[in-house]
């Protein structure tokens, strides 16, 4: 017998590595390729208008549009709550464009928030096994099956977008809807622009829901499109756009 | 091969506390079980304090790991003597934090039966990704230093030649694995409380006291357990470790302080705010803020002055208070103050439940449970080569 | 041999617990029954041939989600030229119609617990109304 116990040992730590660099080079790879989904040329974007908001003072007709179409839950405990799409006081929406001398109104306005849908999102950029990733056509997706609920994102989001599956989330759905699998505990979760809508040729559940037609959804790309003409005439600001994230979401006041 | 004969004999003690850590341990991993079940609800956590008691442990716990690097280098780097017989006990200590980080971040997972996907898919631009690719090298590289060193000891042989590159490597790697660590929180725009550049080297300064410490006070415990003499000139010299890291971290926070409250940006004093003197009303950790800060002023008073740091018992006291001032730091403070407030400005409460501290304590136990059987491995080794000599 | 009567007593526990999975279903009478599958009532193929989906079906699910999920793909073009969305819930549920009559029989008989419908909605849980 030739081969000893030394030599048996560095072929199968060789052949170890080897399988091991094999699987490192397919993910790079897999990680090189990145898909391309989505209508091409198209890039999604929303403007809210949120003094049209303001019309109807305790309307929640998105909230819950969004919230029964995705089977959300609804869990009483703050501490454990899981939302899409909410409304925040201005002050905490902009905090850095509130100023002392402004009206009590126009500080407590309540203003829709949600997942910005970053160009440079910084949620994408740290998540480990890319649950997270960023589409051609704009929408920070989520993948809940490759989720491992590190809530790294959670962390790097700047805007508190993000919301986690603390405990099952299936009890707390008041009324399940067959069009849109729930989420299982142990997931994050968040605004997806209602891609699966979009790829029927609909619009987001929010957008559809508004009575005063106070979100506006579109293809930023092309230049005759609502959103662009709002963006055009109006002026918008962004939430937190000193971070660099560059959010499409756009907020008239 | 590994030398386990050497870890099931013992006193009547040595079994005692191995039963006491299992119990600890079988709570815990009941807790643990629970928590599967119905999820991370079962911890303090929240929508806005996502991250609290397993994470933060996880952060401490690699600095204890790095921190193994303060022996191997002056040993290996530059031929120190005095640290032969304490670098073996700083690795097996590298290696039990490694395998307890590993289990805390485990437990902080909310789907952890499909936590190879950061090894199925790797993301470079990902921090985590090369956390666990940095945790798990070192974990490597100490296991084979480790159980070469020892053995070749064992069997009364100097090691092989080819194990001091080996080594060499995990000194520059130690340092990695706590700048990864740091790079986990630093490079998040939206969390202005760890948006420093100066996190790195403060995990490291408190990593290079907290480690050491420790080490001084596990070999303070063989000394009167198992009559084990690591050699006073050892521990003197971690003790000058322990004084000018400490020093360092002191003044790295100090800096800290100066540049947020200097600056007056309102975002970035608010997490201070909340930890110090309260925030909304809201002032839990205040108390524990101020102990550790109150037990880093004692420690530095009883390391700097020669003739209190080379009285042996009062080591051990100023090693007590720096373990207890960094885990506040590290252990509470760093991770809760990051969530506090929230990017809508909110500020939340977090206090870790009972099974979240079960699960802690648990793993905590596990730590310990692999320290005293390295140790004890450790010990009847270097006891026997000596007896042989 | 001093163990002697140990020893007889370990290994004919031991042999007594290693075979089990046999002993035990041969008196239960459960071996002898294949899974009894609900078939759909209106439609003869699916959307692969019966033998591949009867050992592929996993892989196949797993393209699927991969390809909606990841790669916003939602339509899929059968082996007999039929197109159809893919969806586990809107297109197999549309006519494999229960989980129960049909996934879980050959699931339950081999052991096997898939995590799907963790997420994916048992058309069977909305007929009976509340979640």
């Amino acid at each position: 017998m030739s081969c000893t116990r030394r030599v048996f040992l560095g072929a199968a730590g060789l052949s170890a590595l080897a399988l091991a660099g094999k699987t490192a080079l397919n993910g790079l790879a897999r990680a090189a390729e990145t898909p391309r989904p989505g209508t091409p040329g198209v890039r999604w974007g929303m403007v809210i208008d949120t003094a049209a908001c303001l019309k109807d003072q305790g309307c929640t007709d998105c909230i819950a549009a969004c919230h029964a179409v995705h089977n959300v839950p609804a869990f009483p405990d703050r501490a454990h709550e899981i939302k899409w799409i909410w409304k925040e006081p201005f002050d905490r929406a902009f905090p850095e464009q509130a100023s002392p001398y402004m009206t009590r109104g126009m500080v407590e306005r309540p203003v829709l928030v949600l997942c910005n849908h970053c160009d440079n999102p910084p949620c994408v950029r740290v998540c480990p096994t890319q649950a997270t990733w960023k589409r051609a056509d704009g929408i920070v997706m989520m993948d809940w099956h490759r989720c491992i609920g590190c809530r790294y994102c959670v962390a790097a989001c700047p805007y508190g977008s993000r919301s986690f599956n603390w405990l099952d989330p299936r009890p707390r759905i008041a009324q399940i809807r067959p069009d849109f699998p729930t989420r299982s505990r142990g997931v994050v979760e968040k605004c997806t622009f209602c891609e699966e809508r979009l790829s029927q040729g609909l619009l987001p559940a929010c957008v559809e829901a508004c009575r005063e037609k106070a979100l506006v959804f579109g293809n930023l790309n092309d230049p005759a499109a609502p959103v662009r003409e709002l963006l055009r005439t109006r002026y918008t600001i962004r939430r937190k756009p000193e971070l660099g994230t560059h959010p499409e979401v756009h907020y008239l006041v | 091969m590994f030398m386990f004969e050497k870890a099931v004999v013992g006193s009547r003690r040595y079994w005692i506390w191995l039963a006491a850590l299992g119990a600890v341990i079988l709570v815990g991993a009941l807790s643990y079980l629970r928590q599967l079940e119905v999820g991370l609800g079962v911890t303090g956590l929240s929508r806005d304090v996502t991250w609290g008691l397993y994470i933060a442990q996880f952060t401490f716990l690699v600095g204890v790991a790095a921190s193994a690097v303060m022996v191997v280098l002056p040993y290996y780097l530059h031929d120190y003597k005095a640290f032969g017989k304490i670098t073996i006990l700083g690795e097996f200590l590298a290696i039990s934090a490694v395998i307890m980080c590993m289990l805390f971040i485990f437990v902080d997972m909310g789907q952890p039966m499909r936590v190879l996907n950061v090894l199925l898919y790797p993301t470079p631009n990902s921090m985590m990704f090369w956390d666990m690719v940095s945790l798990g090298g070192y974990l490597a590289l100490n296991a084979a230093i480790t159980l070469v060193t020892l053995s070749a000891e064992r069997q009364g042989v100097a090691p092989p030649a080819w194990i001091r590159p080996v080594i060499l490597l995990s000194i520059p790697w130690a340092i990695s694995i706590h700048t990864v660590t740091a790079f986990l929180y630093n490079g998040l725009p939206g969390r202005p409380f760890w948006l420093t550049a100066i996190l790195a080297p403060r995990f490291l300064a408190s990593a290079f006291a907290c480690g050491p410490a420790l080490l001084i006070l596990l070999t303070a415990a063989m000394r009167r357990l198992a009559d084990y003499d690591p050699g006073t000139a050892a521990v003197q010299k971690l003790g000058l470790i322990v004084t000018y890291a400490m020093l360092v971290n002191v003044f790295f926070i100090l800096l800290e302080l100066f540049t947020v409250f200097y600056s007056q940006l309102p975002e970035h004093m608010a997490p201070f705010l909340f930890l110090f003197v309260g925030l909304d009303g809201h002032a839990p950790l205040v108390p524990w803020m101020w102990a550790s800060v109150l037990l880093a002023a004692a420690s530095l008073i009883l390391l700097i002055p020669p003739r209190f740091r080379q009285d042996g018992r009062l080591l051990i006291v100023a090693c007590v208070m720096v373990f207890l001032s960094l885990w506040i730091d590290k252990g509470l403070g760093l991770i809760v103050g990051g969530f506090v407030p929230s990017p809508l400005g909110a500020v939340t409460r977090y206090a870790p439940t009972l099974p979240e501290m079960a699960i802690t304590l648990g793993i905590w136990a596990v730590g310990l449970l692999m320290v005293t059987v390295f140790y004890k491995i450790a010990l009847s080794v270097q006891g026997d080569h000596e007896a042989a000599a | 041999m001093r163990d002697r009567g140990l020893i007889v007593v370990g290994l004919a526990l031991f042999l007594g617990l290693i075979t089990f999975p046999a002993w035990y279903n041969l008196a239960a009478g459960t071996t002898s029954r294949a899974p009894e599958l609900k078939r759909p009532a209106n439609e003869k193929n699916c959307v692969a041939p019966v033998e591949y989906m009867r050992t592929r079906h996993m892989e196949l699910l797993t393209a699927w989600r991969d390809q909606v999920v990841r790669e916003g793909k939602r339509e899929f073009t059968a082996f007999d030229g039929r197109t159809h969305q893919m969806s586990l819930s809107k297109t197999c549920m549309r006519c494999h119609e229960s989980k129960a009559d049909f996934c879980d029989k050959c699931h339950n008989y081999s052991g096997v617990t898939p995590y799907c419908w963790d997420c994916h909605i048992d058309p069977a849980l909305l007929r009976g109304g509340k979640a």
